[in-house]
């Protein structure tokens, strides 16, 4: 019983790892200040995501989607989500550039890239009598 | 295989532990680097060639010089 219940475990774990990494990222993402920190937190939190559906569409023992000479036609792996995360990969990437982007014009515009310190210039900013 | 999937999933959430938990922004990109070709390795243990190839390409390798060039630009220590 204990014996059978750690082998669901073992094949289980690309989704229980899943989730441990979506929390992980999802902890990186807020509770740190630094904008490249938050930035690698939301790269871990989307390929968790991509692990969660690949494993979804995972069949033990069989073969990639590819067709190669003398194929017996075995059972082959699900293509669709493959598919769709070689979509999410790519817009993953263009996602990290763009956010990147903005950290570059937040330097230039702030001279830091810590979150704390930018809300404590713009509200020394408001509190500033000018009137 | 089973064993090598769950050694491949314990090592990247240890590397996205020490990610988050590293205050030097650059060896958290490397750690980051390291966290997708792992990653790469484990679309290929799913039967998934085409992800592992444009994870490896881009996750492991465009990603890392983005962040590269950026840090560069900016600072390197996170306070």
């Amino acid at each position: 019983m204990i014996y059978s219940f750690w082998i669901q475990i073992l094949e289980h774990v690309n989704y229980i790892g899943a989730a441990c990494l979506f929390v992980v990222g999802l902890y990186t993402v807020v509770t740190h200040n630094n904008f490249i920190k938050k930035i690698i937190g939301i790269n871990i939190m989307e390929t968790s995501v991509f692990l969660l559906f690949v494993s979804i569409g995972f069949v033990h023992g069989a073969s990639p989607p590819v067709l190669t000479l003398g194929d017996t036609g075995g059972p082959f792996v699900n293509p669709l989500p493959s598919a769709l995360i070689l979509t999410g990969i790519v817009v993953g990437v263009s996602i990290t550039v763009y956010g990147l982007s903005m950290v570059i014009q937040i330097h230039q515009l702030y001279g830091t890239i810590e979150l704390d310190e930018i809300l404590d210039t713009e509200e020394s900013k408001d509190d500033s009598p000018h009137a | 295989m089973q064993v090598l999937n769950f050694i491949l999933v314990v090592f990247l959430v240890i590397c996205a532990l020490a990610a988050g938990h590293t205050k030097d922004l650059l060896s958290a990109v490397v750690i980051f680097a390291s966290y997708s070709l792992v990653m790469a390795v484990l679309w290929l243990l799913l039967q998934s060639p085409d992800v592992a190839l444009t994870e490896a390409a881009m996750g492991a390798g465009v990603t890392t010089i983005m962040f590269i060039a950026v840090i560069s630009r900016t600072s390197r220590m996170e306070k």
